[in-house]
């Protein structure tokens, strides 16, 4: 089957949906707060109540135009909203009022590194819609509960060209666009909490095929794993539907987290005529020059030109340059651990590597960790200062995410400073040197490896504490002697 | 003389000066609905417990030496679309007969705010869709002039309140005629505003962009009066206009003499009722002899209006009243299996059969394949039909037709064909189209006794010419005063 | 006939009504004849026209972004059909 998956190119292009952080809904003065009461921050506008109005939020235009212009989009002199119909519970109105043919924003793009390599990815555009609402399954009593909440928050719909190919590249894309909606400020990103979502369509064709193969849509991936796994389902699904000589259809599918797979939605074949037409209760978009001008000119440094200050400043790889600077939150925590301890090569490698790697494991990000700035950069200043040893480091870390402890406090408490008196290590050293008779006569009848040995040794005679470095010193000194 | 069959302007003043009590009004006003309702069927529902108490509220004030507004104690009717708290707000539809809003119409707001008391709620087509108020769900409101004959629609009802002296005034919606056609067969003044001028937050939905409120009342005093109470801008409104607020009593001038009328002859050669003709005939004549200079204008494109109107507003509707689904509010059947028949159902069996022609015919023409023939040349079209107008205004001041080309017909006599109904709404669709100001003063009867209207149309915001030359024709002519025989 | 009993079925099922069988010819005669009258538009050159979407021509309208208190789930609920913890609901009918 790996064989097989190897003949086929794939063709992904994503749909995001970032919600909008604005104070209130699109069409009224509703909290958009998120976490309340079902059915407490509703009107009878966005619950579409006979007779209501909707009036256009001005932040909404402003944020979608920040986003466009982050992005290298044209920014569209005259745009319109348009009314989107079809019937679902969580739509009041029976119609989303989105933009169809003329969008705010058009013909962007981002740049993503994948495996170090560049590679831009299209926008095809940006435009400003409404969320629909909750539904809720009762396990309980069976039913289908409806929360109107979210109904009618602001949302921009970020449209990518196909350009993408595979999972790697569509998390590096996703990561970017968040990291850029962060840094604008005009989404929090909240994936866990839905304000950041995407739809993947994907589909595949043999390589050098002329044409497309169908695409089919899974909806509503809201975590970097979901998108992954369900994109490597899809292909490997598509891919073995074709071999077997079966047909893709053109459907709209989901995935299930818990049990790693997706499925189709239940369509009806005329489900998926919107019969746009423009919403007469708004009037259209028309922005000056002067107005777009404004926004540009006070966005803020962009992810991509902060990468490049990393690079220089600090002499980051463009790897890890990219990955901290993709989120405005992890660059801010990497500078402000940066100007506490002065060694930003040290925190660069603690980020991307074990507290990367405890965090992704939890879901997290790291201002939901315990760590704080402060404590990762008081950790790094003891093992600058030779306080504790980096492999213990390691240890002291892990307490430090559990009970979010300083290093300092953890290390008095556990006794674990490092043993730097020479003395006190020679001691040590010689004690195993003495007790090993064969490992050292193994070393010195060429077998380096043994050297490994008692360096195990010695450091378990001295519960880990010695200083590796001059253990290694010392030992090999001892060991010159002999030969 | 009843104080019932007072106009606003004569109540109001008796009412400021203490001449009568609120009371004493609301009382006699009821005690003529009690006599009357079960004749007319105008009223769905009748406020009469919160009329009252309203009433003692803005007595009190005004014993206080407070100023209660110049709608002071002036009972108003208000057609059934419009939304008000705590009042059920049925549209004349099974779909929402249980319905209470919880939010009142910023055209009720404004009315209370001036001290006007609601009365009643009126019957109407259902949805707004109709020319005879036969469709609505639950009563069929007859003309009070021959009660075998329809009153006109969809805002029957806030016509015959207001011919009956049920009301002293009331509030209706035109779309395509609904205000001034109902007011020609029922011998009221009706009057469709600029589309801009009064706010439709709280207006359920028909067409979007053809939808208006206005005044019905009973002489043209009393309507500049009304348009004076609701006409301003509303945030809550994108489509409501800023301007400057006109005072429109001071368009009350009894003078013609430098009015243009102009007539678009080649539309009304064909389909015009003898006797309606004639009327508007000596209308016009009236109006020469009052100073009035005539001429002949071309629409060109004016006879397009019903084809473009039937595309239009059935396409807006179809989507504006997608939200009756049976899910949040209003009637959900109560046999179902799945969540398609809780749609379907729900639609089917709260919808009427109007309503339900108007929802596929509107679907129908914004459909895949169909929008650009439909809906897209309607558009184009109405941009003619603008043009057309504007065209003609820089020639005369006001254009003057017949407002329907009958009088009211029987009961039941067109319900077989909807098309035949569609063709009473001729002369007031267009205006609609444009989104121009119309009104209806009431201008003669036919061979049996049936009221006919004139109608003036004036270019968008100009209002004070049409209440000019209607105040004129109606200070040299007595058709206003008179009542029909209930 | 300019729309076909398939085509009624079609719109009926877009707009959620039923129309049983032995309506479908009476609202495929009706509607046609309706949309015969519309059609008449057909007739005219529209080439250089535009669209009217909107009677006024303002632009921009926009409202600050300021909350107001919400309506009480009392009010927003009060013309449910039927209400479960705090929400509409549905029997379990969807998907």
């Amino acid at each position: 089957m790996e064989d097989k998956i190897k003949e086929y190119e794939v063709v992904i292009g994503i749909e995001a949906h970032a919600e909008l952080a604005t104070k209130t809904k699109i069409y009224c003065n509703c909290s958009t707060e998120y976490g309340a009461d079902p059915n407490t921050h509703c009107c009878p506008i966005c619950t579409g109540m006979p007779g209501v109005l909707p009036v256009l939020n001005e932040k909404v235009v402003e944020y979608a135009v920040k986003m466009g212009l982050a992005t290298d989009c044209e920014i569209a002199k005259f745009s319109k909203q348009d009314r989107k119909n079809y019937f679902y519970p969580d739509l009041p109105k029976a119609f989303q009022t989105s933009q169809f043919d003329l969008p705010l924003c058009i013909n962007g793009h981002v740049d993503i590194f994948v495996d170090g390599v560049k590679k831009t990815i299209g926008i095809t555009r940006i435009h400003i819609e409404e969320d629909a609402g909750k539904l809720i399954h009762d396990e309980f009593t069976g039913s289908t509960l409806v929360d109107m909440n979210r109904c009618a928050v602001p949302l921009i719909e970020i449209v990518s060209e196909p350009d993408i190919r595979n999972a790697a590249e569509t998390i590096e894309y996703m990561q970017t666009i968040k990291g850029i909606l962060e840094y604008l400020e005009v989404c929090d990103c909240k994936m866990q909490e839905g304000s950041l979502r995407c739809d993947v369509n994907l589909s595949v064709r043999k390589w050098g095929a002329p044409n497309f193969g169908t695409r089919t849509e899974t909806k509503n991936l809201n975590s970097f794993k979901s998108i992954q796994k369900s994109i490597e389902f899809e292909i490997r699904r598509q891919i073995e539907e074709l071999e077997n000589g079966g047909t893709i259809y053109q459907e709209t599918r989901r995935f299930d987290d818990n049990l790693g797979t997706g499925y189709a939605m239940r369509t009806k074949e005329d489900a998926h005529d919107y019969r746009y037409f423009e919403e007469p209760d708004l009037a259209p978009i028309v922005l000056s020059d002067e107005y777009v001008n404004n926004i540009k000119n006070n966005l803020p440094e962009m992810p991509n030109v902060r990468r490049a200050r990393y690079m220089e400043q600090y002499m980051l790889s463009e790897y890890d340059a990219t990955q901290i600077t993709n989120s405005k939150r992890l660059a801010n925590y990497f500078d402000k651990t940066v100007s506490l301890c002065n060694n930003p090569k040290a925190v660069t490698n603690w980020i991307m590597g074990d507290f990367s790697k405890m965090l992704n494991e939890l879901n997290l990000e790291i201002n939901d960790s315990k760590i704080v700035e402060e404590n990762l950069a008081n950790l790094i200043k003891l093992i600058d200062t030779n306080v504790i040893s980096s492999a213990m480091a390691k240890k002291v870390f892990i307490e430090m995410f559990e009970t979010g402890k300083d290093a300092k406090v953890i290390v008095d408490e556990k006794g674990l400073v490092q043993l730097t008196d020479e003395s006190a290590i020679l001691k040590i050293v010689e004690e195993v040197v003495n007790s090993n008779d064969q490992s050292v006569s193994d070393y010195l009848a060429g077998k380096d490896k043994a050297i490994g040995f008692l360096v195990g040794q010695i450091m378990k005679l001295s519960k880990g504490k010695a200083n590796p470095t001059t253990v290694n010193e010392l030992l090999l000194k001892i060991l010159e002697a002999k030969k | 003389m009843e104080l019932y069959s007072l106009t606003i302007h004569e109540i109001a003043k008796k009412i400021k000066s203490k001449e009568v009590t609120i009371r004493e009004v609301l009382d006699s006003v009821y005690s003529r609905i009690d006599n009357l309702e079960s004749k007319v069927n105008a009223y769905i529902n009748l406020t009469r417990e919160y009329a009252y108490i309203t009433a003692d509220k803005l007595q009190k004030r005004l014993d206080l030496g407070e100023d209660i507004g110049f709608l002071g104690g002036v009972p108003i009717a208000i057609k059934d679309n419009m939304c008000m708290k705590d009042v059920k707000t049925t549209c004349g539809s099974k779909m929402l007969e249980n319905f209470v809003s919880p939010y009142d119409a910023t055209v009720i707001e404004r009315l209370e705010s001036l001290g006007a008391i609601i009365l009643g709620k009126t019957n109407m087509d259902e949805f707004a869709m109709g020319s005879s108020t036969e469709s609505s769900y639950f009563k069929k409101t007859v003309n009070p002039w021959d009660i075998t004959k329809v009153p006109g629609g969809s805002s029957g009802g806030s016509s015959v309140v207001v011919s009956c002296d049920m009301a002293f005034a009331s509030l209706g919606s035109d779309t395509g005629g609904s205000i001034r056609q109902p007011a020609s067969y029922c011998s009221t003044v009706g009057l469709k505003p600029t589309y801009g001028l009064v706010s439709r937050f709280g207006l359920v939905a028909f067409a979007s962009s053809l939808d208006q409120i206005g005044p019905f009342t009973k002489d043209v005093t009393d309507m500049a009066i009304m348009l004076n109470a609701i006409v301003g801008h509303d945030d809550k409104d994108t489509t409501s206009v800023n301007l400057d607020k006109k005072d429109y009593t001071k368009s009350l001038i009894n003078d013609a003499k430098n009015m243009t009328i102009g007539i678009p002859r080649e539309f009304l050669k064909e389909g015009l009722n003898p006797d309606v003709k004639e009327a508007f005939d000596n209308s016009i004549n009236k109006l020469v002899e009052l100073g009035a200079k005539v001429i002949d204008i071309n629409l060109e494109y004016i006879k397009y209006s019903l084809a473009t109107y039937y595309i239009i507003a059935t396409a807006e509707a179809s989507s504006n009243l997608g939200r009756y689904d049976g899910i949040k509010y209003g009637y959900r059947t109560d046999k179902f299996d799945n969540l398609l028949d809780i749609y379907t159902k729900s639609r089917t069996e709260g919808f009427g059969e109007e309503v339900k022609r108007r929802i596929m015919l509107g679907t129908y023409v914004l459909s895949s394949g169909y929008y650009d023939a439909y809906y897209k040349k309607a558009q184009k079209v109405r941009t003619l039909i603008i043009n057309d107008f504007k065209k003609v205004f820089e020639q005369c001041d006001v254009i003057a037709l017949p407002t329907a080309p009958n009088t009211a017909f029987k009961l039941g006599e067109k319900s077989s064909n909807p098309l035949e109904m569609y063709l009473e709404d001729i002369y007031t669709v267009p205006v609609n189209i444009a989104g121009l100001p119309g009104i209806s003063v009431p201008c003669g009867f036919d061979s049996s006794n049936m009221p006919i209207g004139l109608q003036f149309i004036s270019s968008a915001f100009e209002e004070n010419k049409l209440l000019q030359l209607a105040y004129t024709y109606e200070q040299n002519t007595e058709f206003h005063k008179m009542k029909p025989n209930i | 006939m300019s729309i076909s009993r398939e085509e009624i079925k079609h719109i009926a099922n877009l707009s959620r009504i039923n129309v049983l069988d032995s309506e479908l010819d009476k609202y495929a005669e009706t509607l046609s004849n309706i949309v015969d009258m519309a059609n008449e538009i057909s007739k005219l050159n529209t080439d250089d026209v535009k669209p009217t979407a909107h009677i006024l021509e303002s632009v921009n309208v926009f409202r600050k972004d300021e909350v107001k208190p919400s309506y009480s789930r009392e009010k927003i609920l009060a013309n449910a059909p039927t209400k479960e913890s705090g929400c509409i609901s549905l029997p379990k009918v969807v998907e």
